[in-house]
């Protein structure tokens, strides 16, 4: 175990009790009524999916920097998130929201798809630029006709909601989401984790890594279906949460010793920190309606890729 | 995918320097990323020691040939070490022997603990080799290893690889610098025109005559053998 996966996990076991009893309402197990119900059937779901959903993204950030060998990518680069966005909007569009379980299948759908089409596209050859590019154009694709979703939709009700749920949040989530999304995103950060060597290798370029026998075509496809998983499942329980993926690498990093591989694990832990840690700060601000946590994230997050930017201009990364 | 290279039929023997010469576009990375496995030849085949190198599995190839690529990429300041470690990953271990060798052959040990990023050019050049070594590869394979270096790196680096080819690998280089080749290599392939132009011992092959033909320039050689410098006429 290494120092930043200790620390990561020390600050995360440190958390969940503090963001259990955190909300509107401040718990107290002792005298609040009702305390064990609030807290086996509101508040620990909705922090273990938090835990998740931050999990699945920093590890989906950390593989995504490594294997594009770049500071400033994100899982989004590969328009994954945007596809499974694509996925619930069309949901919601017709209505199918009112099943529980329709919405973050159509999400899941959504992911697939856009899986699907970037393996098309980029899946034989394995090239890094391409496979980018793809992952962009699938990007805006998705974004295109979620747009095209939005101002064709049935009525005000529904553009509202499909518009309330870009941002992400996990109000209103409980036990059903999180069996939903646990198994996927393990799965999907074991899989970000297996491809860790192979990012190491590719420290020294796509022709080195080649040459030291990694096959960069079944290396792309564990991180196609590792993003996939983790981001779609994220997505689809969650909806949109932005720039996670972009700022957890970038926190874990001086605590390793910046070998890809080690990044990972440590990203997960840090993400779902920071996920849970920003769920409970929008519980806890006191405004009339509950900041979205995709609204707070980005409000976090953009000057934090500034601020990122000045660093890069100064050459200290 | 560009075609570069026509008909080449080589035969290249380990324990020697071939250094592999030609004008710009002759095909010589792509002749040395096909040695490395990199490209699979349209027709043809790599065969090494009698096994064809499309059919051997990434991981046995990687085993046995070292590739060092023209431009050095070091993307993550990670510790030197780590890097050079990279060149166990075919044989799936770190063992500390080899990579404590390739280590003390290019006087690195004072380096190994620092950071990839803070290396100078020849630093940089030596830990990328060291890595190579480290795989203990029956061939070493690289693009242009001396380009980016100075005079005294050169030198340096080409005695590492004259100790690595006495030990018994086959050194092959791709070669901008006539003279680094006419001097140390103790063979010459020299490609023009997508195929062998000149095949043979330095005086041979990189003879003025041969120079003039493939490179078109009027040239001609000075000094002695070993130290031979190459001049306009």
């Amino acid at each position: 175990m290494t120092r930043a996966i200790a620390l990561f996990a020390l600050l995360l076991a440190l958390a969940l009790p503090l963001s259990l009893l955190a909300g509107r309402v401040w718990l107290d197990p002792a005298s609040t009524p009702n305390a064990t119900l609030i807290l086996a059937e509101l508040r620990l779901p909705r922090s273990l999916l938090a835990i998740i959903v931050g999990a699945g993204l920093g590890a989906a950030g950390a593989a995504m920097q490594g294997y594009l060998r770049n500071p400033l990518a994100d899982p989004g680069l590969f328009g994954i998130a945007p596809g499974a966005a694509l996925g619930a909007v069309v949901a919601l569009w017709f209505g199918y929201a009112a099943s529980p379980l329709l919405l973050p299948l159509f999400a899941l759908l959504g992911a697939g798809g856009a899986m699907a089409l970037l393996a098309a596209i980029a899946g034989r050859t394995g090239g890094i630029a391409l496979f980018t590019l793809a992952g962009l154009m699938v990007a805006s694709l998705a974004g295109a006709l979620t747009a095209l979703a939005i101002s064709l939709a049935p009525n005000a009700f529904a553009m509202s909601e499909i518009v309330m749920w870009l941002n992400g949040a996990l109000t209103d989530r409980g036990w059903r989401e999180v069996w939903l999304a646990a198994p996927l995103v393990a799965l999907g950060v074991a899989l970000l984790w297996r491809a860790g060597p192979a990012l190491d290798a590719l420290t020294l370029g796509e022709p080195v890594a080649r040459s030291l026998g990694i096959d960069t075509a079944r290396l792309l496809s564990l991180l196609v279906l590792g993003v996939g998983l983790t981001v779609g499942a994220s997505v689809a329980v969650a909806g949109i949460i932005g720039f996670v993926g972009l700022i957890v690498p970038h926190l874990v990093r001086p605590f390793t010793d910046r070998r890809p591989s080690r990044l990972i694990l440590p990203s997960a832990l840090a993400g779902a920190l920071l996920v849970l840690v920003a769920d409970s700060l929008v519980r806890v601000l006191p405004l009339v309606t509950e900041l979205r946590l995709g609204i707070a994230l980005s409000l976090l997050g953009a000057p934090f890729f500034l601020w990122l930017l000045l660093r890069l201009r100064r050459g200290l990364l | 995918m560009s075609r570069r290279l026509g008909d080449v039929s080589l035969e290249l023997q380990r324990g020697q320097i071939t250094a592999i010469c030609g004008p710009n576009g002759a095909g010589k990375s792509t002749l040395l990323e096909t040695l490395a496995g990199l490209i699979t030849p349209d027709a043809g085949r790599v065969l090494l020691c009698s096994e064809d190198l499309a059919r051997l599995h990434p991981r046995a190839r990687a085993r046995r040939l070292g590739y060092l690529p023209q431009t050095p990429e070091i993307a993550w300041d990670v510790p030197v070490r780590s890097l050079i470690e990279l060149g166990r990953m075919p044989h799936g271990d770190r063992d500390p022997v080899p990579v404590d060798a390739a280590i003390a052959a290019l006087d690195l040990g004072a380096f190994a603990e620092r950071r990839a990023l803070s290396l100078s050019g020849g630093e940089t050049a030596r830990v990328l080799l060291a890595r190579v070594l480290a795989g203990t590869p029956e061939w070493i394979l690289a693009d242009e290893p001396l380009a980016a270096l100075d005079l005294a790196h050169q030198f340096a680096l080409l005695r590492h690889l004259r100790h690595a080819a006495d030990a018994g690998a086959g050194v092959v280089l791709v070669l901008h610098d006539l003279a680094l080749a006419m001097n140390h290599a103790d063979r010459v392939v020299v490609l023009g025109g997508g195929s062998v132009a000149a095949d043979g011992a330095p005086a041979d092959a990189l003879a003025a005559e041969v120079i003039a033909r493939v490179w078109n320039v009027a040239v001609e050689w000075i000094g002695e053998p070993g130290r031979r410098a190459l001049v306009t006429r």
